[in-house]
């Protein structure tokens, strides 16, 4: 097996295949340059509630990879981590070679990071909203105008550009966040609950950019979702939380193979999770995903 | 990824004045606000320091009363556009706006400062209204070009300290219930404890020390110095100066220390 092979189906199913004879050396000098993203261990609590409990992961260059689990499964507090805006109890964890807690600065260039919540202000322009990124990720004066001009172009947002936020649909928000997340060129993109409260054509949409980043930049996606249905198609690998912890990870078939045969994502989802998705949701978690829903819609 | 090398501290002030151009931007955008905001100067001018003036219940030695309050007020205005601005960041904290910039390789001194001197730079529109009105009033303003300028850097500055402070508390109470709460009882003591409606010497010896260690007491001293003709300062422009950016520079660096907690 060719190398350029095994690289694929290490990226493609997320397996180390072994590796014999003169080969190893390189591949295994491969497989470390390309993880993109290390978690050991990595553990928040909040007073007596561990949000997140020594988790242990990692996610390769290139790969999308989705966080799958109820609200207060620790999701959004792991994201909060990695993206440096939340300090570890305990762990620790690296970013595109930097560490979260000793080289927040390094991470930070090295990301884009899409909240839940809507981020850009809706006060200002489209090509304003993407101009203010362009400065602050310090991308040659040169260059930004160019940049912006692709990224609107990708997004499909060249047409709206000079017009208010305020007046955009919940489908253009999302491809306008996710343009100004990437302008800078991340290696990895993070992102929490990306098509919540937009409806199907506008997520399917988002999807196609999302995909496109990846196909076209390399660019790693990491995210939380609530739509089983959108994991199954667009991960290449995915972990179930619970409780803090990874319950189960790996791709979509590997985990609907786990519970024998004709199980659905679902029934995985359920088994591991030890309820339905959405059955834990607080008065806070359902409160701020309707007011997202409703700003984006 | 682009990754340029530039110098920590012209990335500082770069990156601050990126802060603040896109906040004026929003200002260029809806200018409504600034608009509406010359209503409190003008009522507090023209009723309340119009009636007093003619009460002639405040001694104001030898400046007469309308003059003696114009600073004062136009140090009030500051005050009063600068401490809701902290409203502003618990909105964009509610939306996802400042996990986002806080996600960035920005630093966190140039995200506090840039937003303070946003706050200052909508306070010039203030001094414009102020002058207008104390025009209009009689009052003898100072027009020597350096005179003016330094009111604008005292304004831009002061808006500044009072807009980081302002961001302090919505750091520390994270929701717009609390903060109009704190807010509110926040800036009348900072007004009333001052030398902007009356002299402190007429004020009782306790009120008279908190005034002094009140900073909005040294912008009036010095906005007073500067705007009006012929007046001399109380306390020295140095010691106004110091206390006006110390004061500052302390709260923006523990502004940035505090913003952070907001994307928690």
């Amino acid at each position: 097996m060719k190398l350029f092979e095994l690289h694929l189906l290490h990226r493609k199913w997320g397996v180390h295949p072994i590796v014999r004879g003169n080969q190893k050396g390189h591949f295994q000098k491969w497989i470390m340059r390309d993880v993109v993203l290390e978690i050991k261990n990595l553990t928040r609590r909040f007073g007596a509630f561990t949000a997140v409990d020594a988790l242990t992961l990692s996610v390769n260059a290139g790969e999308v990879f989705g966080l799958l689990g109820s609200n207060g499964a620790g999701k959004t507090t792991t994201i909060k981590m990695l993206t440096t805006l939340l300090p570890p109890t305990s762990g620790e964890a690296r970013v595109s070679g930097f560490s979260i807690t000793n080289q927040p600065v390094g991470v930070r260039r090295a990301i884009g990071y899409v909240p839940q919540a809507v981020s850009v202000d809706g006060s200002l322009t489209g090509y304003e909203n993407l101009l203010i990124f362009a400065k602050l990720y310090d991308l040659p004066r040169r260059e930004q105008q160019a940049r912006i001009a692709e990224a609107l172009e990708f997004m499909n947002l060249t047409a709206d550009a000079g017009r208010m936020v305020g007046e955009y649909s919940g489908g253009m928000v999302r491809r306008l966040e996710i343009a100004q997340s990437t302008l800078h060129h991340p290696k990895v993109l993070f992102l929490d609950e990306p098509t919540v409260g937009l409806d199907p054509i506008a997520r399917d949409a988002v999807w196609k950019h999302l995909v496109d980043l990846r196909t076209n930049y390399g660019t790693t996606l990491f995210f939380t979702t609530h739509y089983l249905e959108e994991a199954e198609s667009h991960c290449d690998r995915m972990a179930i939380m619970h409780k803090g912890k990874i319950a189960a990870l790996g791709t979509c078939k590997e985990l609907e193979a786990s519970l024998g045969s004709g199980h659905t994502l679902n029934d995985v989802f359920v088994h591991y999770a030890g309820n339905a998705l959405n059955s834990s949701d607080s008065f806070h978690d359902v409160a701020a995903v309707r007011a997202t829903a409703q700003r984006l819609g | 990824m682009t990754v340029t090398f530039i110098h920590p501290l012209t990335g500082f002030i770069e990156k601050t004045f990126v802060i603040t151009e896109f906040e004026l931007r929003k200002l260029r955008h809806d200018f409504t606000e600034l608009i509406t905001r010359a209503l409190q100067p003008a009522l507090w001018l023209l009723i309340f320091g119009q009636v007093f003036a003619r009460s002639g219940a405040m001694h104001t030695g030898n400046i007469p009363y309308l003059d003696f309050i114009a600073p004062g007020i136009l140090a009030q205005s500051v005050l009063f556009v600068a401490i809701f601005y902290g409203i502003n960041v618990i909105w964009e904290r509610d939306l996802g706006i400042v996990q986002k910039f806080l996600a960035s390789p920005t630093p966190r001194t140039a995200l506090v400062l840039g937003k303070g001197l946003s706050a200052g730079i909508r306070s010039l529109s203030q001094t414009v209204i102020v002058y207008g009105l104390s025009l209009l009033l009689g009052v003898k303003l100072n027009w020597s070009p350096l005179a003016l300028l330094n009111v604008l850097i005292i304004v831009v500055l002061a808006a500044t300290l009072f807009g980081t402070f302002s961001l302090i508390i919505a750091c520390i109470v994270k929701t717009r219930e609390r903060f109009m709460g704190v807010g509110q009882v926040l800036t009348m003591p900072l007004f009333f404890a001052s030398n902007a409606i009356y002299p402190t010497d007429i004020m009782p010896g306790w009120l008279k020390t908190i005034s002094h260690l009140n900073p909005l007491t040294y912008v009036v001293d010095a906005l007073r110095t500067f705007m009006l003709a012929g007046s001399t300062s109380t306390f020295g422009l140095g010691l106004d100066y110091a206390v006006i950016l110390v004061t500052t520079i302390i709260l923006v660096l523990v502004g940035a220390r505090l913003y952070p907690r907001l994307a928690t």
